[in-house]
């Protein structure tokens, strides 16, 4: 078994730790590893784009899944695709379009394996109508401390404990899981305009929502005028064959995300700052016109995937590099939600690329993230005072009964993780069950004691 | 685990009665909760810093650590990661002396050197060891203005600054692939007991500015800083200052 040693950090950039890592397609090579791991353990790691330290292993052993991506069949009948876990959702999604099938949840980027998507249960601008990434496994297989492979199914503690469990119950290497189907590769876009918080939040609330499998708005979080939380609203479905115009009708499925340019290593610390940020900020704002647009048709990359044109775009925040604060707020909290609107907006800390969503109903997953309410995520760029902040919004989230996400947390304490998932007790037994040894571990489960 | 904005969960301050060190423990004791280890000599003003911390909320372990007995410095680090990983670890002990008896008499000129650098070596290699097994972590360590350049009013102290100062450095290039940072801060003139009765040099500062300093290079990892800052443009100057003039210089 060869392995390199390699700084790994996540998508922030935040926190680097050096570990050995082994990149192997070979599952027997994976599992001797596990079953000979020293004491700083094992943990997977797919593309890292979890903004903070789930898949890094400071001084221990970190699995490259990337290596482990066969897609082994797709079924256009059934639905069912059976593919490896190191298999990008951007792969998957390619390979599986020619034959109608539509990856059921896409989060903002493709660049995500089968395995981070579980192990994180991630959500997409469909979580109202379509849940998240776990609900639609429908068998993986888990290598596990022993170093035997479990074939999973949604029947199993384990299973769900293994959705959104973080790598903590084992290695993910093989999943089943069910696609959408669709007729095309485009959608069907209504775009709208808010003026202010209120009425953003109106927007979502008015029934109006129920009409578009996908749907979210990219508010305006720096503006500490009235104009603060006025929003651009992007929803829409999948398109039928038949409501694409003529030229497009050919290929309905065709699919071409370009790539601009890859972003180099040569961004300064500071340049995402109050002046840049709000030029972007105002000039976002601006793409929908004031009375909205109706009925548009446009591709992926268009309508979701804006960011994944740029490569590397996490350069563009400088060596420093940023943290994302994502977290979610139960209904019947708007009023504490508009607070920490107005909190972000006045601390000093810029955020253009900002997402508010309103969520669906929960995984029964006890580490799964979504759960009926608002969420709101803003990418800081790191700077001081920063933590304390961030310290500050955590106790307002808290306060309210709303949480933080694995997939995006880089700095939240121990106590302050545990005490927003109430379910942490249930599922730290059933990962001791299968790893009594805490044989997976990671730079995140030591900072949250998980 | 140092989180993505530079705190710290655990912190092993070695010198466990530096007040650097100690505003240094205080600062993130007072953000987050921190587990620190006070490596000292057991005495009652070892005891009043654990209860200094924990007033700032810290838990507080101690570990007997003295300075001139190298052969246990290993036994000491054993003990201190004991308690699991250590994510700052401040290298603050060390001693002033008098001047004009360190070089003069040779077993106060001895004593600086083994406190000042020899220990800072034999407890240096040890901890280094463990973090480089750790494959994350910071150190920081003390150094001082005074190693920069040797000075007529305090070179032997200067002379052991100096072998530290280059140890530590050195240490930067040699732990960076492992995930460890080293941070060699040097500071001026510090107000503390250390310095208690000299008369205070320009630019001089107190223990917390000299923390607050620290806390922000542990957080943007870098390798050195001065403090405060401005002392680096001073030095710079100094360093190339003709020595006929430089001796005369008033310090």
């Amino acid at each position: 078994m060869t392995t390199q040693r390699r700084t790994l950090a996540g998508w922030g950039r935040t926190a680097p730790t050096v570990a050995e890592v082994l990149s192997t397609p070979d599952v027997e090579v994976i599992a001797r590893a596990v079953a000979t791991a020293g004491e700083r353990g094992v943990i997977a790691r797919g593309l890292g784009r979890s903004y903070g330290d789930p898949a890094q292993n400071a001084g221990g052993l970190v699995v490259d899944m990337t290596a482990l991506d066969r897609i082994h069949s797709i079924d256009p009948g059934s639905g069912l695709v059976d593919v490896d876990a190191g298999v990008s959702l951007d792969a998957l999604m390619r390979a599986a379009l020619p034959h109608g099938l539509w990856v059921p949840v896409l989060p903002g980027t493709r660049q995500v394996t089968i395995g981070g998507a579980i192990a994180n249960d991630i959500h997409g601008k469909n979580h109202h109508s379509a849940g998240s990434f776990g609900d639609h496994v429908v068998s993986m297989d888990l290598l596990t401390a022993d170093g035997q492979v479990r074939t999973l199914t949604p029947e199993s503690k384990l299973f769900w404990a293994t959705v959104a469990g973080i790598g903590l119950t084992g290695i993910i290497t093989r999943a089943t899981i069910r696609m959408k189907k669709t007729e095309t590769a485009y959608f069907v876009v209504d775009a709208d305009r808010t003026a202010d918080l209120d009425e953003t939040l109106a927007l979502f609330t008015d029934g109006s929502d129920l009409a578009y499998d996908y749907s979210m708005a990219v508010p305006d979080l720096m503006s500490s005028d009235g104009r603060l939380g006025r929003a651009t609203f992007s929803r829409g479905s999948l398109a039928k064959r038949d409501q694409l115009p003529a030229k497009l009708r050919g290929e309905p499925l065709k699919f071409d995300a370009p790539r601009l340019a890859t972003l180099p290593d040569v961004f300064p610390n500071g340049l995402a700052n109050k002046l840049t940020f709000g030029l972007v900020n105002e000039l976002w704002q601006h793409t929908v016109p004031s009375g909205g647009t109706r009925g548009a048709i446009q591709n992926l990359t268009r309508f979701y995937h804006p960011l994944d044109m740029l490569g590397e775009w996490n350069r563009a925040y400088g060596r420093k590099g940023f943290l994302q604060y994502q977290f979610s707020v139960p209904f019947g909290r708007e009023d504490e939600f508009k607070v920490i609107c107005r909190r972000i907006a006045r601390s000093g800390h810029y955020s253009f690329l900002n997402v508010v969503k309103r969520m669906g109903a929960a995984s029964q997953a006890p580490l799964s993230w979504p759960s009926p309410g608002w969420m709101l995520s803003v990418d800081f760029p790191i700077k001081d005072g920063l933590g304390r902040f961030c310290d500050e919004l955590d106790e307002a989230v808290l306060g309210v009964g709303g949480r933080l996400y694995t997939a995006k947390d880089s700095r939240t304490s121990a106590e302050t993780f545990a005490a927003m998932y109430p379910r942490l007790a249930e599922w730290r037994e059933i990962r001791r069950s299968v790893d009594p040894e805490g044989v997976f571990v990671s730079d995140m489960s030591r900072r949250l004691r998980l | 685990m140092i989180d993505a904005v530079g705190s710290p969960q655990s912190l092993l301050l070695l010198g466990g009665t530096s007040e650097i060190g100690l505003a240094v423990a205080e600062r993130y004791a007072r953000q987050r909760p921190l587990r620190v280890t006070l490596a000292g000599r057991p005495s009652d003003r070892l005891d009043a810093a654990a209860a200094r911390l924990r007033n700032a909320g810290a838990t507080v372990t101690t570990v007997p650590f003295d300075a001139r007995q190298p052969d246990t410095h290993t036994e000491v680090i054993e003990k201190a990661f004991a308690d699991g990983d250590i994510d700052v670890t401040v290298v603050a002990f060390g001693v002033l002396g008098d001047q004009e008896e360190a070089w003069t008499n040779v077993d106060v000129a001895r004593e600086l050197a083994e406190i000042n650098y020899v220990a800072a070596l034999t407890i240096g290699v040890p901890l280094a060891e463990r973090l480089r097994k750790q494959g994350h972590g910071s150190i920081v360590a003390l150094s001082s203005a005074a190693g920069e350049r040797a000075r007529r009013s305090n070179f032997v102290y200067g002379s052991t600054k100096a072998g530290f100062d280059a140890f530590y450095t050195g240490l930067t290039y040699a732990l960076k692939p492992h995930g460890v940072t080293v941070t060699v801060v040097r500071p001026g003139f510090v107000r503390t007991k250390m310095t208690e009765g000299l008369k205070p040099a320009p630019l001089s500062q107190t223990a917390d500015q000299v923390a607050e300093i620290v806390v922000n290079a542990v957080r943007n990892r870098r390798e050195q800083v001065w403090a405060p800052a401005a002392f680096r443009g001073v030095m710079s100057v100094l360093r190339h200052v003709p020595r006929p003039i430089f001796r005369k210089l008033p310090f």
